[in-house]
């Protein structure tokens, strides 16, 4: 929280000023009694009706004046504090897309766009608390305090007496309840937990007839959570009646002692009333104080996460000075290349050589697991290696700008991702500045161009969210048109076809081919047919290459390969 | 996925007579369809709690009005006090000797006022020690209830909705529910106890000052109203601008890589700066102007204030009033006021919470399964023989699924159930087991209709191994012996040897005890999937349902799926979403299913001779030839 807060810097005016302002504020609040209690002696001890006119029309000029200061007050408190909530979000933005996929994966994007949208609004909510009710509440008791003694210095013990017992009770309750606030958060997760593996399962449980048990399950979640809640009910029930109480019993005992006083001639009555007003303001901005910082640790749990996100410390960075090449065709080495998951024992890829040319397709063959997605992600250098160095067009990817690499490679991924727009804007996302015409070709040739205009509005029309308004097979069309717009030296196709029917797929391969011819192509593929007519075809086996060559070849020399291919087709299609 | 749980719910402070933070006042309200009718039902709810309640509004108004009395009794005996005091003054300026103050009277004031004050703490304690139980009891019951309605709907209405949605209602409508029964309703009786009450009071210390603070409430109300209209707009801006800027940040996160892979970066960020700036403008305007509620609130109760010290004065210096009742007449007016906003307040917090209630009850009106026939019967010994005689199927009303479906399988028979993704495989599993209604038709099972047949009973005959793979949050040994409720300890482990998973779960430092987290990460996909084939040998069947579907596996567990997978099927009617080809191949009966219906059966070879559909798939997904590589 206190780190977050640094952000804060900007608003340093903003803040003195709210607390300035609040100050006269509650000055100018605190003031009225005292004006009264001149009124009561004075005034009306003296039967002076001027005297109580003039000293009602400066309570009202005092009032005014205090609430314009509030009113000041909360408007730059709103702006700083929303103020405040728009910069965490933005840092917490733009740190996230700097994110490597390492990082990302690390935290999960749930988490991520949880922390990037409620907590911080968790965290503004409280700022605006604090920037009002907590600048608020010591302010006047320091200054009902002031004031107070103004009116009468030796009245003033029972204050002292019974503030500590206020603090006591409060802390005492507190102290005991506390803990089971936080709990209170763990039984809510339980049931959620539960409930929501009903939900996630709900075949699964039908399916063994466990129903009953699950019932049995969700209900003891449920009844403890009850019960945590009545045991904080019945702890915090003495609470408020505890804090009515003494207040009240404080304003007897003024009466009491200030009578005495009186009586002695020490006192004025006004005086006493005013000192009573004071006493049960103090108390209450004591409570309320006191009651905002159960807020705090609430608050807290996002600012821990927040901050674990903008801490954590990104491990691919742009060079200084990146190199930047124009004339190269595209040629991909990998040189003694490895690379493990954080935290794997094995690498995922170990020891990787070979090059891909420019016009040559590149097919990289598995199972899963075998380190195929893992290669292609460290081409983009979306991974750093561990060892060895990847070379495009003979320059080390680390010393590019990821921008500048990655302007050269149209990447179509195994899992269609579309962006909410029309459908033109999402091929365009390969090109910012294509021309219509381009679109449209890329769209040709990716076969899409006759689904979309069989849509309400063409090119136009608009996708929703997560493309949940077109099918599989079109989405991953459009997706492998967005690549072919950008044109690029380097295409990656990772297992790009899977959701095509078996005519779209063989009519988008023969438009492919003249689109593709200069380029260098890597083809992912889990199945054998998918590549065996590609240039090179490289089998990799756990993270090692098993294989390098064609289909032929590969066959001659290659157990990995021959396993896969024996057990995907039939004898009479192996040869 | 373990943050969706956060749904802020602002629990007010706890307990609190003061009244939270003012944030609510000026937002725009929620409201029910059908107010009425939601409330009536909700007071059903209550009803087993009346006496309680009874008792609560009981005890929260004694402890009221015994507080409301405090302030006109000790006006009493600070008027006393001023009396003494000009009882003094007279004797000094008549030089006799100085009076002493009536302390025999002040002190019976005293005794009465600590009196009232602990008596209406007691109140106030009782009348929140009852509450503590009779909302989360009622609240326990409504989550109950909805846990069992859950159990009892059909899957159907599981696939219209998202479980962020029912989530939703079961958490934070039921806590909604909860909290405004806990503190808004006491608050409620307590506040509007306080109004009735201080006015009283006031009137019977004078009706004209009286009047003059009923005068201002006009103005509380021109206030609140005048705020709530200027600052709903931006409240509704802000609401717009949080929304589109949760869908970018949903976007932006989940297409990460494609962002990145685009070079993209720089273009999202200004997108998001447009949209955060736009909420920024929006979100300190409604902040600002909700701010200043409370501010013009105290401005028009120092109003009443001064007016009531200045009149008051007035009508001291005339004896018209005494000291002690301006005293008690300032304390009452400004008691005055916060009552006034609270219950302004609580009347939104139960407009929404209304809403709430008529959620959760929709929830609790959906239309149940079908119940099992009172003479549905029990298989004791099925042999697993299955048979679909004329069974036409939709989800929907309109769209026919399938349509005449005839098919025969013997015991101990394999099925192939091939198609694209999305061909909806998995139709045909939900048939079977009757998690959905076939429209016409029959499908028999052992000669029975399996509407006939107890569901428990029915569906204790299959076993699953689909390819999303279920495990609860519990260990390992746990998640396998769900398969069967009384397995010993033997047989699941006989199981996890027989699935291949013994060997993986002895690695694991706590072994059969290791719990599985709440996304199950702490194990890989292909250990999951062996851990459900675990289970379902266990259960076993008679009739098996397997998803061939192995993705994100490494190979050699897939060689252990697949082990085991195969093993499993020995002598059980099996139908196999089927991947494999040698599968495919020995199956007794291939059915292809392509948009939701089975558009072609028969054998390996029969199917190929058709050269129809199954022969275009078999030739694209198994063999290249007449593919051109690019």
């Amino acid at each position: 929280m206190v780190k977050l807060f640094r952000l804060l810097k900007p608003f340093t005016a903003y803040i003195t000023a709210v607390v300035v302002l609040l100050f006269v504020q509650v000055i100018s609040d605190l003031y009225l009694p005292t004006l009264m209690a001149d009124l009561v002696d004075i005034g009306i001890v003296n039967k002076d009706i001027n005297y109580i006119l003039k000293t009602g029309g400066f309570m009202l000029l005092i009032a005014a004046g205090g609430t314009i200061c509030a009113i000041i007050a909360a408007y730059l408190s709103a702006r700083t504090s929303i103020g405040f909530g728009k910069i965490i979000r933005e840092k917490l933005f733009s740190k996230v897309e700097s994110f490597s996929l390492h990082e990302f994966d690390k935290l999960g994007t749930a988490t991520l766009i949880t922390r990037t949208t409620n907590d911080v609004n968790q965290i503004q909510q409280v700022s605006v608390l604090i920037l009002t009710m907590m600048v608020t509440a010591p302010l006047t008791s320091i200054g009902g305090v002031v004031m107070a003694l103004q009116q009468d210095i030796s009245l003033s013990w029972v204050l002292v007496v019974v503030i500590p017992v206020l603090f006591t009770i409060i802390g005492g309750t507190l102290f005991r309840a506390l803990p089971l606030f936080k709990l209170m958060q763990e039984k809510l997760d339980k049931l959620n937990l539960v409930l929501r593996e009903n939900l996630t399962g709900i075949r699964v449980i039908r399916a063994f007839n466990r129903k009953e048990k699950e019932k049995v399950r969700f209900d003891e979640a449920n009844a403890d959570l009850m019960q945590n809640a009545i045991k904080i009910n019945l702890i915090m029930a003495a609470l408020m009646p505890a804090m009515m109480l003494i207040m009240n019993l404080t304003t007897v005992a003024l009466v009491w002692f200030g009578a005495i006083r009186i009586d002695s001639g020490a006192m004025q009555i006004g005086s006493l009333l005013a000192f009573i007003q004071y006493a049960t303001q103090i108390l209450f901005s004591l409570l309320m104080l006191v009651m905002l910082f159960i807020v705090i640790p609430r608050a807290q749990v996002s600012a821990v996460r927040i901050n674990e996100v903008l801490e954590t410390n990104l491990d691919i960075k742009d060079p200084v000075k990146p190199v930047t090449v124009t004339d190269g065709k595209g040629l991909v080495e990998f040189k003694d290349v490895s690379f493990r998951y954080p935290g794997a024992d094995q690498p995922a890829i170990n020891n990787l050589n070979f090059v891909a040319k420019p016009g040559e397709v590149t097919a990289i063959i598995g199972g899963t697991g075998s380190g195929k997605s893992t290669l292609i992600n460290l081409i983009s250098r979306f991974y750093d290696t561990e060892k060895g160095s990847i070379l495009i067009d003979g320059i080390n990817v680390k010393d590019m700008s990821q921008k500048g690499l990655r302007a050269k490679i149209g990447f179509v991924p195994q899992k269609t991702v579309l962006f909410s727009g029309t459908i033109a804007e999402n091929i365009r996302y390969g090109k910012q500045d294509a021309t219509l015409e381009e679109i449209k070709h890329a769209a040709d040739v990716a076969q899409a161009t006759e689904f979309i205009l069989s849509l309400e509005e063409g090119f136009n029309h608009t996708i929703a969210q997560g493309g949940a308004n077109i099918s599989g097979g079109q989405k991953q069309r459009l997706s492998i048109a967005r690549a072919l717009v950008r044109k690029p030296d380097i295409y990656i196709f990772d297992d790009s076809f899977s959701a095509l029917d078996f005519k779209t797929d063989a009519k988008l391969r023969a438009a492919l081919r003249p689109e593709i011819e200069e380029a260098t192509v890597f083809l992912i593929a889990q199945s054998v047919p998918t590549v065996r007519e590609a240039d090179k075809i490289i089998v990799l086996d756990e993270g090692i290459i098993a294989g390098i060559g064609t289909h032929a070849q590969l066959l001659n020399n290659c157990r990995v390969y021959r396993e896969l291919v024996a057990s995907q087709l039939s004898e009479e299609e192996v040869g | 996925m373990s943050e969706d749980r956060n749904t802020n719910k602002e629990k007010g402070l706890p307990g609190g007579k003061q009244g939270g933070p003012m944030g609510s006042l000026g937002k725009p309200v929620e409201k029910a369809k059908n107010f009425k009718g939601t409330l009536r039902r909700l007071v059903q709810y209550l009803k087993p709690q009346r006496t309680k309640f009874l008792f609560v509004f009981v005890t929260a108004s004694l402890s009221t009005i015994f507080s409301i009395l405090g302030p006109k009794i000790m006006g009493k005996g600070v008027t006393k006090i001023g009396e003494g005091l000009g009882a003094k003054m007279m004797a000094a300026q008549a030089g006799k000797a100085v009076p002493s103050l009536d302390f025999t009277y002040i002190s019976q004031i005293v005794l009465i006022l600590i009196g009232l004050y602990i008596i209406s703490a007691a109140f106030s304690y009782l009348q929140q020690y009852i509450m503590a139980g009779v909302a989360q009891k009622t609240v326990y019951k409504m989550r109950k209830e909805v846990d069992e309605k859950l159990s009892r709907l059909p899957l159907k209405f599981f696939d219209a909705r998202t479980h962020g949605e029912i989530l939703s209602r079961v958490t934070n409508d039921i806590d909604n529910i909860s909290t405004t029964l806990q503190q808004s309703l006491t608050q409620l009786i307590t506040s509007l106890v306080t109004i009735i009450g201080v006015i009283v009071m006031m009137l019977s210390i004078s009706p004209l000052l009286t009047l003059i603070v009923i005068l201002t409430l006009p103005l509380y109300m021109v206030v609140t109203i005048k705020i709530a209209k200027g600052s709903q707009q931006h409240f509704a801006a802000q609401q717009k601008s949080l929304g589109e800027l949760n869908g970018l940040v949903e976007e932006a996160y989940a297409g990460h890589k494609i962002v990145k892979a685009f070079g993209r970066e720089d273009e999202t960020f200004a997108r998001f700066n447009t949209i955060n700036e736009k909420l920024y403008q929006a979100g300190y305007k409604a902040q600002f102007i909700s701010g200043i509620i409370m501010p013009l609130m105290r401005l028009v109760s120092n109003l009443g204030y001064v007016i009531i010290c200045v009149i008051g004065g007035v009508f001291a210096t005339r004896n018209m009033i005494s000291i002690g009742d301006i005293l008690a007449f300032i304390q009452y007016s400004r008691q005055f006021t916060q009552p006034i906003v609270q219950t302004a307040n609580i009347a939104n917090i139960i407009q929404s919470t209304i809403a709430s209630a008529e959620r959760v009850f929709e929830l609790l009106d959906e239309v149940e399964e079908v119940p099992d026939a009172i003479e549905a019967k029990i298989v004791p010994f099925p042999k697993g023989h299955v048979r679909f005689e004329n069974v036409d199927f939709s989800y929907e009303e309109e769209e026919e699924l399938l349509k005449k479906i005839n098919v025969d399988v013997k015991p101990g028979n394999t099925i192939a159930i091939v198609g694209p993704t999305g061909a909806g495989k998995t139709t045909l599993v939900n048939l079977l087991m009757r998690f959905y209604e076939i429209s016409n038709g029959r499908i028999l099972i052992d000669g029975i209709d399996i509407r006939d047949i107890k569901r428990g009973s029915l569906r204790s005959m299959f076993g699953m191994v689909l390819q999303d793979t279920w495990l609860f949050n519990g260990t390992i040994f746990e998640n396998i012996a769900y398969g069967r409720e009384d397995a010993t300890e033997e047989e699941v482990i006989n199981a996890a040897k027989a699935a291949h998973a013994h060997h993986f779960i002895k690695t694991l430092p706590e072994g059969y005890n290791t719990i599985l987290n709440e996304e199950a990460s702490n194990i890989s996909q292909g250990q999951k999937q062996l851990l459900t084939i675990a289970r379902a040998i266990l259960a076993n069947p008679v009739i098996l349902i397997l998803d061939e579907a192995t993705s994100s596996v490494d190979s050699r567990t897939e060689a252990y799926i697949q082990k085991a997978m195969t093993e499993l099927m020995q002598g059980r009617t099996s139908f196999v979403i089927a991947h494999r080809l040698s599968t495919i191949r020995d199956a007794e009966l291939i059915l292809v299913m392509n948009q939701g219906s089975i558009i072609e059966m028969g054998t390996h070879n029969e199917l190929l001779a058709k050269k129809s559909f199954y022969a275009d798939l078999y030739n694209s997904q198994f063999t290249g030839t007449s593919i051109e590589v690019v």
